[in-house]
């Protein structure tokens, strides 16, 4: 089994420089910027297949291919990493920004060269430290190698690389809102059309890619598009870097063939359940996705086979709900996230969530009444796709949906013995 | 098309091993002092207009006074030729950016799905107990500011929370009274 992308990676250590050139790195970027044309580039990366692994699992080649190219493009152009990880129970992009900094310098680098971009950014959340020194660092060593500044490599391209740490606030992750934090103002989504392609940071064209998915590019630039397809056990291409959180016996996160199915990632991996509990709801990608269970084991974590399933890949880093947690609680706690997070820019997701946050909280609490139940399945349709700018409301009301056809019955035991009855 | 300059590695790597050790105090409504209006400046001069740095000069002003007043509003907006409704709109907006005053450590305790899971709710009531604060308080003497912190990205070590700059996971209850020692001194 090939693990591209974390082999290299040990735990506690980062590749410096000269350890990440011993393992074949900037090879990529040798290759790209000297033998093939930006076009190139980006047709390889279409050709493989590669999907957004953010969270959205938009074809990476098909977002850049928007990216005006022509003489009369504006500049500078921007590349941006979407390093700002924050969606609750996922910790994959963590792995690869302090094991291998490098890796993702390579792939950004490919990245900017394929839409020909001039200016790049690191967008890493604040409580990432660790990451910070290390990238901040890693980036000094590409400059001070001439895989960064000025006549990259003697071709006479130029790109800078600066690293922006955040301040917090879980929607800087919304590629829009992101470009509105690094332009300095507060972090809306903004209304698309106009796309970043078009219009992105500062109005010029920008592309904003994923810590996971820019990692895959050097590997995809080396041993090709077909190579990188025949990665994975499933239609989609390449690997994935799998995570499970919750009370499992060995929490983690591995890189495995995209389409590993949730029971083997849970099971084998994670060790199964700790003793005494039993699964009783999966959050596959993160906390915006729609609860799976136990039936659901044995479908491949791929962008085709999860949505088929009724839910989305997401991060394909798992939560897994035991049978001893409160599935009310536990939705509870992810509409005080999503309320919480609510930038306040469009009215149902600002005025919606706080509402469904506190429906819940009285049946957790006891206070709830049949009605509610109507009233949480109205907010799914009327917070769903469609309704907002940005995908954080329609992503709060996944799990919500799902909750209530999975785990019905424990929203009715609530209502019907006015307490929890996992803690009363 | 805007300049962007680099600045040197060794430079660059001082900058951050500064930000990480700073505790040089400057007064919560000082003007701004010549060392955040060089560091400022220097913000400045990577964005295509002055306003664009205004976060950063923001993250500026509290490195040195520890959290952003009202004066230093102010000062930030007339410095960066903006309005100071418009800085407090974008102070405010970040939950990093402290409006009010903080202590010398701020706790930032993960209240997301994985910890919750995994008892965060524990280690907070012995938080409560030890430090007799709730979220979003800060206690007596003036050491810790306790807050709660979306995911902090290590859920296969939960329950984790944040002290400054330093990570811990896997947090125990029985755990804390040292840990929090170490900040006490």
């Amino acid at each position: 089994m090939e693990q591209p992308l974390t082999k290299h990676i040990v735990p506690g250590k980062s590749l410096s420089l000269k350890e990440y050139e011993q393992t074949g790195g900037y090879a990529a970027v040798r290759k790209a910027v000297k033998n093939a044309s930006p076009q190139d580039v980006q047709q390889i990366v279409k050709d493989s297949g590669l999907k957004g692994r953010g969270g959205a699992g938009f074809s990476t080649g098909m977002k850049w291919s928007f990216v005006p190219m022509d003489d009369s493009a504006r500049h500078p152009k921007y590349l941006i990493c979407n390093a700002d990880e924050m969606e609750p129970g996922t910790f994959k992009d963590r792995l690869l920004l302090e094991g291998n900094p490098h890796q993702l310098i390579e792939g950004m680098i490919l990245a900017a060269y394929a839409i020909k971009a001039d200016i790049s950014y690191v967008f890493l959340r604040w409580a990432y430290r660790k990451a910070a020194t290390l990238m901040q660092k890693s980036i000094e060593e590409a400059y001070a190698a001439g895989y960064l500044g000025k006549n990259i490599l003697g071709t006479g391209w130029n790109l800078e690389m600066h690293l922006h740490t955040g301040v917090g606030r879980y929607i800087c992750g919304e590629e829009t809102a992101l470009l509105n934090a690094l332009e300095g103002k507060r972090a809306t989504p903004r209304s698309k059309p106009p796309f970043p392609q078009v219009s992105g940071l500062y109005g010029k064209p920008t592309i904003v890619n994923n810590v996971e998915t820019l990692c895959c590019l050097p590997h995809i630039i080396n041993n090709g598009a077909v190579w990188f397809k025949g990665l994975s056990v499933s239609e989609d291409s390449g690997t994935k870097l799998y995570g499970v959180s919750g009370k499992v016996k060995r929490p983690g996160v591995w890189e495995l063939p995209l389409g590993t199915t949730m029971r083997e990632i849970i099971e084998d991996h994670a060790g199964g359940m700790v003793d005494g509990y039993k699964l009783k709801g999966v959050l596959p990608g993160g906390a915006s996705t729609d609860f799976l269970t136990e039936e659901h084991l044995d479908i491949k974590m791929d962008y085709i086979s999860v949505a088929a399933a009724g839910s989305r890949l997401g991060t394909g880093t798992m939560i897994v709900m035991d049978d001893a947690t409160c599935p009310v609680g536990f939705v509870h706690n992810l509409q005080h996230f999503f309320a919480q997070e609510s930038c306040g820019w469009c009215t149902p997701c600002r005025e919606g969530l706080p509402w469904v946050e506190r429906i819940l909280l009285g049946l957790e609490k006891g206070s709830g009444s049949n009605e509610d139940i109507d009233l949480l399945l109205m907010h799914t349709q009327y917070l769903g796709p469609g309704n907002t700018y940005c995908a954080l409301a329609p992503g709060a009301m996944e799990p919500l949906q799902s909750a209530l056809k999975y785990f019905k019955e424990d929203f009715i035991k609530h209502i019907e013995k006015h307490e929890c009855p996992y803690t009363g | 098309m805007h300049e962007t300059k680099y600045i040197t590695g060794k430079k660059q790597a001082d900058h951050l091993k500064e930000m990480d050790i700073i505790r040089e105090h400057i007064a919560h409504n000082a003007p701004l002092s010549e060392k955040e209006k060089h560091e400022i400046d220097h913000e400045v001069s990577l964005v295509p207009f002055k306003k664009a740095a205004v976060i950063e000069a923001l993250k500026i002003v509290q490195k040195y006074r520890r959290w952003v007043s009202d004066e230093s509003v102010e000062a930030v907006a007339q410095y960066l030729e903006m309005s100071a409704a418009e800085v407090d709109s974008v102070a405010t907006f970040y939950n990093l950016i402290y409006r009010k005053p903080v202590g010398k450590h701020v706790i930032l305790l993960c209240d997301s799905i994985s910890c919750y899971v995994m008892g965060y709710g524990k280690i907070y009531q012995a938080l409560q107990k030890q430090l007799n604060v709730q979220f979003g308080q800060t206690t007596k003497d003036n050491v810790f500011t306790l807050l709660p912190n979306v995911c902090l990205g290590c859920c296969d070590h939960a329950p984790a929370m944040m002290i400054d700059e330093d990570l811990y996971e896997d947090v125990k209850e029985d755990q804390l009274l040292e840990i929090l020692k170490k900040y006490s001194q």
